[in-house]
């Protein structure tokens, strides 16, 4: 901060220090009265008892935790949940950082265009993207597996609706813009004269591209990795839609207990694992991320 | 200047029909003019969206959204400016941890906060209802509209201000008459993708609809459950059309990349 614009923060901030609290206390109340105070409910609700008749009990017991820590179908469900995940990630970063290097590449009036159509659908609805999707995948006779089959890539058609593999490929496609968008902010920082003067010293362009490109952008390959693990662990519509009610993931599973099954105690329980597991894994790869990146972050 | 090569636009090519290939699907089935799902091979028809006012639901839906959508983001500007200017140029007890409290649902999935909210709700008696579906809106979109009033709150030369104070402007004049109309394009576009996230939600809201309250997103997801057919493709592209209207007014205002990763570049 300059030193002349000191002086003025102090005589704008004069007449009470009251100020900064006063524009903040609208937006403060809202969020405690209706995030703090929910969250709370919430996991206490997880230790409520809840019987088929008499519904949920205000007590205090840990049988809904002990029973999805007991039941195999919990552990495999939560196993699903990051499975999917996590492919959906790998899928993400494999293809989505190249595309962030070839747009930035190209040049500014082209990049514009596609910069739009690719983060575009970003903001359409998950309901009409994924919708897209059932629609392509069909049945055996779906768009997908004609376009496979005249291609040579299939002989016999393969299910996509209600499979672990639709789910993953619609998956990664709703998450595919974050990826591109974070590899894309980590290209901007890049100097491109480092290329050229990797160019100019003699180096082909494998070696650029393992040398030069590749650590620079794995910051934004990681952080990108991060926002799309945690999004896809905790997408609700594509895994409905596409996965059906046979592969439940955790947010369907916890959906099915609180408006079809209403035992809410066990739903809680499930949400707040959730809730848990991912706050854990993100804020250990951030850690992870800074701590093995550091001088990019400074 | 580098270029691409061969290999690269074919890659380019292959990725961009990828990304686009569901939502032009569903665009294109939207104008089919046979009664079951089908490509339009012979002729459009525009059959499927005139069947869209024979299904009150729809209608009905579209109204609640497009009114919940526009509430919500209006009463989340009016929160997020202010809270924006104080964490923008104070330094106060607490400044961290409420920015970090105010971007916290960025980080929550939306399918905890619909558990959360649907919990707290139904305890306090008004789950179901108008006001409820409103509190929750706003409390899901308000980083979106933060983080923009966020940026351009930082990013702009204060001597502007400076030099208004020494003319005497004071309190409300100077925030209508500078503050405001410098920050402006950051509030209008942090407005318009509040209004977006909003009008799009399907996770958190689909625990807090109930029937004659249904959101649009809601209500087609309820719809696909059961059958999948050209009418909700034909909604859908209704969808999609707004999206990509209000999509193409950020770009232009704001820059989409901007808009998205919420920041300026570091290096200034």
């Amino acid at each position: 901060m300059s030193t002349a614009a000191a002086p003025a923060i102090v005589s704008h901030a004069e007449p009470a220090n009251r100020v900064p609290y006063a524009l903040v206390l609208p937006a403060a109340m809202v969020f405690v009265g209706a995030v703090v105070i929910p969250l709370v409910m919430t996991i206490v609700l997880s230790f409520n008892n809840w019987s088929q008749y008499r519904g949920i009990e205000p007590v205090f017991i840990l049988k809904n935790w002990i029973e999805v820590f007991s039941d195999p179908y919990y552990a495999e469900m939560f196993w699903r949940t990051f499975r999917f995940a996590a492919l959906a990630t790998v899928i993400t970063a494999v293809f989505g950082a190249p595309e962030a290097y070839i747009l930035n590449r190209m040049s500014p009036r082209w990049r514009g265009l596609f910069l739009l159509l690719i983060l575009g659908p970003l903001l359409i609805s998950v309901v009409a993207r994924t919708l897209g999707w059932a629609l392509l995948f069909g049945g055996n006779n779906g768009l997908v597996n004609k376009l496979l089959m005249s291609a040579g890539i299939l002989t016999s058609p393969i299910r996509f609706m209600f499979t672990e593999t639709g789910v993953v490929v619609a998956l990664a496609h709703v998450m595919m813009p974050f990826m591109v968008l974070s590899v894309w902010a980590a290209l901007q920082r890049i100097d491109p004269q480092i290329e050229h003067a990797a160019m100019s010293l003699g180096a082909g362009p494998v070696t650029i591209l393992r040398r030069i490109i590749l650590p620079q952008i794995m910051p934004g390959v990681l952080s990108g990795g991060i926002i799309v693990f945690s999004l896809a662990a905790s997408a609700f519509a594509t895994p409905a839609i596409i996965g059906g009610r046979r592969l439940k993931v955790a947010s369907t599973l916890a959906y099915d207990e609180f408006l079809n099954t209403l035992n809410w105690p066990l739903g809680a329980v499930v949400a707040v694992l959730l809730l848990i597991a991912l706050v854990l894994i993100v804020v250990g790869c951030n850690a992870l991320v800074e701590r093995r990146y550091a001088e990019v972050f400074r | 200047m580098s270029r691409n090569g061969p290999i690269a636009l074919i890659f380019h090519t292959c990725f961009v029909i990828f990304m686009l290939a569901p939502i032009v699907v569903v665009c294109l089935v939207a104008f089919t003019p046979d009664g079951y799902l089908s490509l339009p091979t012979h002729g459009f028809s525009l059959r499927w969206f005139s069947a869209i006012a024979r299904y009150p639901e729809f209608v009905e839906a579209f109204w609640t959204s497009l009114l919940l959508g526009g509430i919500s983001s209006c009463v989340t500007i009016l929160l997020a400016v202010p809270a924006a200017l104080a964490i923008a140029r104070y330094r106060f007890f607490g400044r961290d941890a409420l920015a970090t409290l105010f971007l916290s649902p960025l980080m929550i999935p939306h399918v905890v906060l619909g558990i959360a909210f649907l919990r707290f709700f139904t305890s306090i008696g008004v789950a179901g209802t108008f006001p409820a579906l409103l509190i929750a809106h706003v409390v899901v979109i308000f980083p979106f509209a933060l983080r923009l009033t966020l940026t351009a709150a930082t990013g702009f030369d204060r001597s502007l201000e400076m030099a208004a104070m020494s003319l005497g402007a004071t309190g409300f004049t100077l925030f209508r008459r500078i503050t405001l109309p410098l920050i402006l394009p950051g509030v209008i576009s942090g407005w318009a993708l509040a209004f977006i996230q909003s009008f799009d939600d399907l996770t958190m809201t689909v625990f807090l609809a109930a029937p004659g309250l249904e959101t649009l997103p809601v209500r087609m997801f309820l719809y696909i459950q059961d059958n999948i057919d050209p009418l909700v493709s034909s909604v859908s592209a209704c969808v999609i059309a707004v999206t990509m209207g209000a999509l193409i007014l950020l770009d232009r205002l704001y820059g989409l990349d901007r808009v998205l990763v919420g920041k300026t570049d570091r290096g200034h």
